[in-house]
């Protein structure tokens, strides 16, 4: 009992210190201006306000920013569903020539780290009139190829049975997709779309580098930019964190279950 | 085609047994996926090497015909480029203080989610995973006001315990093991999970056979636990060094490099050289050498271990 206590005990220590800085960012987005840096550093605001974020919405444009991030998040977890499943499908249970050795290619691929290509697909989208859009920010995200292998670990898990008395029954290949294969990865398609959609929300470099107009700054970029200019503003800046970060700490919570299964499915048998 | 197995169920996964609908479907399936990887992935991947061998640069931004090839001057110019080397030093440094640190903390956050003496496990297990999925600019804000020499919470910590403040991002010595710390917090999570899928694969009752055999909590560990996960770990360092490699946006939002460069990494220098000099010859060079980088210490361990093993056997 006394070592069941002790150990509960440390490990509630350990989590306290992992979530102090996410704790310690809300305490200091209600806090008046200045009250941060006062010493000693006080924990939790005296006369909590929201002032800073109407002072984001209001003037610093944050609403559109938030939108921005929304609408490219959404585009790329629809655009990345319809670009993967049919292919994680496809490898998984169709059978047809080249299938094997396209397969063997992409998992050599999965070593090559996507930043090594980024200034020629830079150039690439410049020639394509695509830089500076919501477009150029969407293209990687079409190539997405261990979103490919999971849909494939999923898809394994179809009964061939089933595929194949669909096809004597005289369905088409598209059918057996929509109506069999579909409906059997529902858990592939969830996991899927929340790794594309958090994935694209925390994305950094590859939208700095493509948009270079602040009216489609997504939230990361315009919160880097903000902090340049105004870094002696700790309260607007912890505000302007909250608005970024808790979109999706709150999206993990509510499918916290669904998201660490996919990990584990994806990174240890993929 | 395995042409010798025989009817039935072994040709059932042959291509042979496919209908020329299920082949055409399985193209027109792919094609898309195939056609955006080609397009976006590996054309601008083997673009970068070619790229790495002409003077792109402004000018050629302008008008293409001020292209040149230049053969291997850029990588020359960047072997004798100082900024270079402090900037694969630093990223070294990153790579040498972080791994064994992610790992070690990875594995004692593995080790306690999976203690059966443990109340709340999946609550731990959750707060644990949440720095990951935070985004990784805000939470960089988060820590670079955490580790502030005057008002930051880290140093308040330090005084309570009567040592005397550090300043953690303002000076060169400490700027790298900050930031590490930053790094360690934001992504142990993922690696505890892998930790933790092996772990689970542990027998109970080969626990409990050390157990009733008289093995303590740390012989227990050592002898049973460790070396069931061992390939876990080899998973968890490669990804941890893949991963630290790629530093790009806690330096640039933390430190902006500084102070005095100390915190430059090779992947920052890219974006620098590529995007605000737009010396994209140069900045496509750096790619290649990162590149190789990443190959080598991700193909190493295993090139090593499959060599040490040959010899062995």
């Amino acid at each position: 009992m006394k070592a069941r206590l002790a150990m509960t005990a440390l490990a509630a220590l350990f989590a306290a210190i992992t979530l102090a800085p996410l704790l310690w960012m809300v305490a200091v987005s209600l806090m008046q201006p200045g009250e941060a840096g006062r010493f000693p550093p006080p924990l939790v605001p005296a006369d909590p306000t929201l002032a800073h974020y109407r002072a984001l919405f209001a003037n610093q444009g944050m609403g559109l920013f938030l939108l921005n991030s929304l609408a490219i998040s959404t585009l790329a977890t629809v655009l990345a569903l319809i670009f993967t499943l049919p292919a994680g499908y496809a490898f998984a249970r169709l059978r047809y020539p080249g299938r094997d050795t396209t397969v063997r290619v992409l998992l050599a691929l999965l070593l090559v780290p996507g930043q090594i290509g980024m200034l020629p697909l830079f150039l690439e989208l410049k020639a394509l009139g695509l830089v500076n859009s919501y477009a150029g920010v969407l293209v990687p995200w079409l190539a997405g190829i261990v979103g490919i292998f999971l849909v494939r670990q999923y898809a394994l898990a179809i009964p061939l049975d089933l595929v194949e008395a669909a096809r004597i029954d005289g369905a088409s290949e598209w059918r057996i997709f929509r109506h069999v294969a579909l409906p059997v990865m529902r858990p592939a398609i969830a996991t899927l779309a929340l790794f594309v959609f958090l994935g694209s929300w925390n994305d950094f470099l590859w939208p700095l580098i493509v948009l270079s107009d602040h009216d489609l700054y997504t939230l990361p970029v315009a919160l880097a930019a903000l902090g340049r200019e105004r870094s002696q503003d700790i309260e607007l800046m912890m505000a302007g964190s909250v608005v970024t970060t808790v979109p999706v700490l709150v999206l993990f919570l509510a499918l916290q279950r669904q998201f660490v299964g996919g990990l584990l499915a994806g990174s240890v048998k993929g | 085609m395995s042409a010798g197995a025989g009817p039935g169920t072994a040709a059932a996964t042959t291509v042979a047994a496919a209908t020329r609908a299920e082949r055409r479907a399985g193209w027109l399936f792919s094609a898309p996926a195939l056609l955006a990887i080609a397009l976006f992935f590996v054309l601008p991947t083997i673009a970068s090497l070619a790229l790495s061998l002409t003077d792109f640069d402004i000018y050629a931004l302008a008008d293409i015909g001020n292209l040149r090839f230049v053969g291997l001057a850029n990588y020359s110019a960047l072997l004798g480029d100082p900024l270079f080397w402090t900037a694969l030093r630093n990223t070294l440094w990153f790579v040498a203080l972080g791994v064994p640190a992610i790992m070690l903390v990875a594995f004692a956050a593995a080790v306690l989610v999976n203690e059966r003496l443990v109340a709340w496990r999946p609550l731990w297990r959750a707060v644990f995973f949440a720095p990951y999925v935070a985004t990784l600019v805000a939470a960089a804000v988060v820590w670079k006001y955490l580790l502030h020499a005057r008002y930051g919470l880290l140093n308040h910590a330090l005084a309570a315990i009567g040592l005397p403040p550090v300043d953690w991002l303002g000076d060169p010595r400490w700027a790298i093991p900050a930031i590490t710390l930053f790094v360690v917090w934001k992504s142990f999570g993922y690696s505890m999970l892998i930790f933790l899928a092996a772990l689970q694969t542990v027998p109970r009752e080969l626990e409990e056979a050390a157990r009733i055999d008289g093995a303590g909590w740390w012989s227990r560990l050592r002898h049973v636990t460790l070396p069931a996960i061992a390939p876990a770990a080899g998973l968890v360092a490669v990804l941890a060094v893949v991963s630290m490699f790629q530093l790009f946006a806690e330096p640039y939002v933390m430190t902006e490099g500084g102070p005095a460069q100390s915190t430059i990494t090779v992947l920052y220098l890219m974006f620098d050289q590529g995007f605000q000099w737009w010396n994209l010859g140069l900045g496509a060079a750096v790619a290649v050498v990162l590149f190789g980088c990443i190959l080598v210490a991700a193909l190493a361990p295993a090139a090593a271990l499959r060599l040490f093993r040959g010899r062995g056997g």
